[in-house]
């Protein structure tokens, strides 16, 4: 069994490595494009999955990201090519400064406030962006020096860059998902107060949780920057961005390791294929509307947690469901502890 | 000194058709739980019925609120009845719910965009343009109608929620949705038509806010952006709470635009919001008070 999702996994890490030898430049745009997005969903995944805050606000990480790069970029006139993605983990740390600062404040607050914090201190940093035009170029944005590559190979060291981040994201998620600390998480989400009596130091916990989540979300914005060329205040801190990285997740299953992936490389390329099909004649977001409201009605815990529920339920029928072990991977005790924590609501 | 004075009543006078958009909202989260961020498209389309209604069949704007209020009333029940229903009691349900009718405000944005392009419009009455002095300014009709009309609907609801049989089941429903339905309680009706109230009340603030701004439907994210933080600064499901901040938001926007530039009225806001929540999560009438009521 383990041997065989390790070939799984070699299988398609060697897929995904040849991948864009095999298709067109449009195609591995739109490949770039869901593995940025599978990273960022990741990072907001390994905090609000993990803790249970819902943050509506990722899009201040990446927009951040995204102007730490353009300012860089700008000033120093740094033309693009390979050493320029040495700049990515600067737009991850200037994330993480700001995370540090936002997330004293705004962790204070629970459930529905905090939705609304993360979303209300985006919209000031949308407003700054806009505002403080002799800094960021307001509504007229920053253009960055053009790319030394040629149109048809532009895509292929983005493509491989952002393939790595996303290795990184999930490398990151696997060890706090295994570690004791992944475990005090979870046990935030499950009940903050009684996590707090048994001794998990929830303040840190929570912090450290939401700065990682940004290291990630800035270096995916600065990537976007990168790969676009350009940065706009309504681009970078887009609400669209907040809300579409939590539906990948909750598409996929909030929480679980997988799911995340899985909702992004469903959703994103949806996103994209509707954008360019009928984005003219706006029936884009009309069908986009239609078919979130089907998934959320008939997958209300996504597609691992929903396909775990059904799977342990004819194990059930047979009676050969096991017992929880240490051995269980993580989908599945992810799905365990929130199953219990919903039924009881 | 007359540019604060202005502020400050031009605050006071928006500030009331925002306090009515913001109630049905802080209702809805109330009694079920839910975060309706559908609720800022909600006031465009209520813009734009009012819109096509004064358009096309030369209808005043105030007469065609007898056709959109109970057309969005509809609306809000059939939305209750085919989606906020289907989500159940779990952990993710306010995550849930603000995914669903995201997803409805994304198909009402599609459709209106369809319709009625992207192009910016208004509404067009006598009154807009026209004004009477008060002291050593101009006040324009609109604004005072809406105001009015706002208190009146305002007060209405008040009525509602604290004084009729139904108000007794809501307010048993959201302190305990369980217990309500215990003791006899028709909580899913209850919920129906609270539903239907909260975004029936947006026909109202959509003509307003049509009449007083050019308005597309990208004009929904900063609405719904300004009515959440009005009802997290009253306290979630709080009607005073509502009314209270939502005053204060628009004075103290209308003086940041008045005493130093109107790109740095909504930011001052956010500002404040944040800093408050530091020292009060609760909000200014937080949960607790407002449901002991």
């Amino acid at each position: 069994m383990k041997k065989a999702s390790m070939i799984g996994l070699l299988a398609l890490l060697i897929l995904a490595l040849v991948f864009p030898l095999l298709v067109d430049t449009t195609t591995t745009g739109i490949a770039v494009f869901t593995l940025l997005y599978a990273t960022a969903v990741t990072g907001w995944n390994l905090f609000s999955g993990y803790t249970g805050y819902i943050s509506l606000g990722y899009a201040s990480f990446t927009g951040i990201g995204a102007y730490t790069m353009a300012l860089i970029c700008d000033h120093w006139q740094i033309p693009g090519d390979y050493r320029t993605f040495l700049l990515l983990p600067v737009g991850g740390l200037m994330a993480v400064i700001f995370a540090l600062l936002v997330g004293w404040i705004s962790l204070r607050t629970r459930r529905v406030t905090f939705v609304v914090v993360t979303l209300a201190i985006m919209f000031i940093l949308e407003s700054l962006a806009f505002n403080l035009s002799g800094f960021t170029g307001g509504s007229s944005g920053i253009i960055l020096p053009s790319s030394v590559w040629p149109g048809n190979f532009f895509n292929i060291p983005f493509y491989y860059v952002s393939l790595f981040l996303l290795v990184l994201a999930i490398a990151i998620a696997w060890w706090i998902r295994n570690s004791k600390y992944g475990l005090g998480l979870l046990a935030i989400r499950e009940d903050e107060d009684r996590a707090r009596g048994l001794g998990v130091k929830t303040v840190e916990f929570k912090l450290v949780a939401f700065v990682i989540s940004a290291f990630l979300g800035g270096m995916v914005g600065a990537m976007f920057t990168f790969y676009n060329g350009n940065v706009f205040p309504d681009a970078a801190f887009d609400i669209n961005i907040d809300v579409s990285v939590a539906l990948m997740a909750f598409l996929g299953g909030i929480g679980t390791l997988t799911g995340p992936i899985l909702g992004t490389f469903l959703l994103e390329p949806l996103q994209q294929y509707l954008t360019i099909q009928y984005g003219a004649v706006s029936l884009n977001l009309m069908i986009l509307g239609a078919l979130l409201l089907i998934i959320i009605m008939v997958l209300p815990d996504g597609i691992v947690t929903s396909a775990w529920k059904a799977w342990r339920r004819r194990a059930a029928l047979r009676g050969t469901a096991s017992p929880i072990s240490s051995s269980v991977p993580e989908e599945e005790t992810g799905v365990l502890l929130e199953s219990s924590g919903g039924e009881s609501g | 000194m007359t540019a604060i004075y202005d502020a400050i009543l031009t605050g006071i006078l928006t500030g009331g058709v925002y306090a009515l958009m913001a109630s049905g909202l802080t209702l809805i989260f109330g009694v079920l739980e839910i975060v309706n961020i559908a609720q800022g498209i909600l006031v465009i389309l209520g813009a734009y019925l009012s819109y096509a209604l004064n358009t096309y069949l030369h209808m005043d704007i105030f007469l065609s609120l007898l056709i959109t209020v109970p057309a969005m009333f509809l609306l809000g029940i059939a939305i209750e009845r085919l989606f906020i229903r289907r989500l159940n009691q779990s952990q993710n349900r306010i995550m849930l719910s603000v995914l669903m009718t995201f997803a409805i405000a994304l198909f009402i944005e599609g459709a209106l965009n369809l319709i009625f392009t992207t192009d910016y419009v208004s509404l067009h009455a006598k009154y807009i343009d026209a004004s009477f002095p008060i002291g050593k300014y101009y006040l324009p009709y609109v604004y005072v109608f809406a105001f009015v009309l706002s208190i009146v609907l305002l007060a209405g609801l008040y009525l509602l929620v604290y004084h009729t049989k139904f108000g007794y089941g809501l307010r048993a429903l959201t302190q305990n949705r369980m217990a309500a339905a215990l003791i006899g309680i028709d909580t899913g009706k209850i919920a129906m038509i609270t539903v239907g109230v909260g975004v029936a009340v947006t026909a109202v603030g959509g003509m307003a806010y049509g009449a007083t701004n050019a308005f597309n439907t990208a004009s929904s994210y900063d609405l719904i952006a300004r009515l959440l933080v009005i009802i997290v600064l009253g306290g979630m499901g709080s009607l005073r709470g509502a009314f209270v901040a939502s005053l204060a938001m628009l004075v103290i926007s209308d003086l940041t635009t008045a005493l130093w530039s109107a790109q740095w009225s909504s930011l001052v806001f956010f500002v404040l919001l944040v800093l408050l929540l530091v020292f009060r999560p609760q909000g200014l009438f937080g949960l607790a008070e407002g449901r002991k009521q």
